[in-house]
């Protein structure tokens, strides 16, 4: 019941004196009430509950995991043991 | 899916893993309280992964299996009447009654229509006029925002044939509560990230230090939940019990604001019953005066229900963590997801469905 998913806005409108976007689950699109989101912009990622955008999702946050995960992998491999799957940190992605 | 995917990485999740393993010396017992992070951590068998010492205890976390029979036989009822679209999510519809559910009902010629969010209720009470559009908002306070918004804009437009049959529960008293049995085994939480989306996680802070568990605001994707139990154990092996936050990419410590404004306009905070475990002081929302015109209980008098639970049913025992559901007497045997006795049995989120599906 809780379960709630993220997704970018694509586009902004407004119906019945709400605003509300079009938002991109990867493919499939489907609308949601952003009334809770008011700052929210279009190319933002957002976590969608039952019709309602209830955050924006902080990419910065999501990025510094990525950073610290790749820097684990590093680690692992340093460690001798094969690593699978490309690096996550935008920094390590220009590198390869 | 872009920021699902990446936390679904077998590598990350190993390296964490091996970082739990490393760090664990003694037994530990932690709650997870969604139902979806219970969903998500049998469906990927963490529970098979990490070391013996941790044991996973699977929470009160699932709406649709607290909403009380009494709620739940009142909604039939309502459902019955002749003039009525009984709308609600897609989870409720297989719910057992004493006697039936809403799909019966629904055989039967009721008019019961499923949706995803209450805003599409909102608008067939728009488009239907000359009918009473009923909503079943139950739900944590992850779903309050939009019940919320459904009952706040129907009063803006003077849509007067609309209403809510409200069964809303609130996390952190039944965390309390569990707490506070003489027969608590739960040593830390991993919070409901969702929850806190809506609610921040300022309210753990007083549970945290009058009970000393740690509370870890956590995600649903395998490694989220692993990093928030690498977090939990860390705490409980150095004996700090603090809010540390796992689930930083969507949870703030003060929530998201306009949400909880109109929240608080339209609900207001009273005892509900939780199927299974009883009365829990100050565990729910009901609506405000303001919008008592909207409150469907109010709308339909269907007068006295008796209501009566399967005595086979242990699922209020399950839900408080004291027991798993292979211990259940009618697990897999007289109770299936297909012939559900209880409402654990019924949602995907629900310990004994999710024990049922990937466990048995
Ligand atoms: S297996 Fe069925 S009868 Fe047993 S506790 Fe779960 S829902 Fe109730």
């Amino acid at each position: 019941m809780c379960l709630a998913i993220p997704g970018k806005v694509v586009e902004i409108f407004e119906e019945n004196e709400l605003k509300m976007g079009k938002i991109d689950f990867s493919g499939t699109m489907n609308s949601a009430c952003l009334a809770y989101v008011p700052e929210v912009e279009i190319g933002q990622y957002v976590v969608v509950h039952a019709g309602f955008a209830i955050q924006i999702l902080d990419e910065t946050q999501a990025q510094e995991v990525f950073d610290a995960w790749d820097d684990l992998t590093d680690t692992l491999k340093d460690e001798g043991y094969t690593v699978q799957g490309k690096p996550l940190s935008k920094k390590k992605k220009d590198l390869n | 899916m872009k920021y699902l995917d990446e936390f679904r990485n077998p590598e990350i999740a190993k390296r964490i893993l091996q970082q739990i393993k490393d760090t664990v010396t003694r037994p530990w017992v932690i709650m997870e309280i969604c139902g979806g992070q219970t969903h998500s951590i049998l469906k990927n068998g963490l529970d098979q992964l990490l070391p013996k010492e941790i044991e996973l205890v699977h929470g009160p976390g699932c709406p649709v299996c607290v909403t009380p029979l009494e709620m739940i036989d009142q909604a039939l009822a309502i459902a019955r009447q002749p003039n009525v679209i009984f709308t609600s999510f897609g989870d409720m519809l297989r719910v057992p009654g004493t006697y039936d559910d809403l799909f019966k009902v629904k055989s039967e010629g009721g008019d019961v229509r499923m949706v995803y969010s209450p805003l599409e209720a909102l608008k067939m009470a728009r488009e239907n006029p000359d009918k009473e559009v009923v909503f079943f908002a139950v739900g944590f306070e992850t779903t309050a925002p939009g019940n919320a918004m459904a009952v706040h804009q129907a009063a803006k437009e003077g849509i007067t044939n609309f209403s809510e049959l409200v069964s809303h529960v609130l996390v952190p008293p039944a965390m309390e509560a569990l707490l506070s049995s003489p027969d608590n085994r739960v040593q830390a939480y991993l919070a409901a990230g969702h929850v806190c989306a809506v609610m921040g996680w300022n309210e753990y802070i007083p549970i945290a230090e009058k009970f000393k568990v740690p509370i870890v605001p956590t995600g649903f994707e395998p490694i989220d939940i692993l990093q928030g139990i690498l977090l939990t154990v860390q705490q409980l092996e150095e004996g700090r019990y603090n809010i540390e936050n796992q689930y930083t990419r969507v949870v703030k410590m003060d929530g998201n604001l306009p949400a909880q404004k109109l929240i608080n306009d339209v609900f207001e905070i009273t005892d509900r019953k939780w199927r299974g475990i009883g009365v829990i002081p100050n565990s729910g929302y009901k609506l405000t005066d303001k919008y008592k015109s909207y409150d469907a209980a109010l709308k339909f008098n269907v007068g006295h229900i008796e209501s009566q639970e399967s005595p086979l049913c242990i699922s209020g025992i399950i839900l408080q963590g004291l027991k798993k559901p292979p211990q259940c007497p009618a697990f897999a045997k007289e109770c299936t997801p297909e012939h559900p006795l209880g409402a654990t049995m019924v949602s995907s989120e629900g310990a004994c469905a999710a024990y049922y599906r990937y466990h048995k």
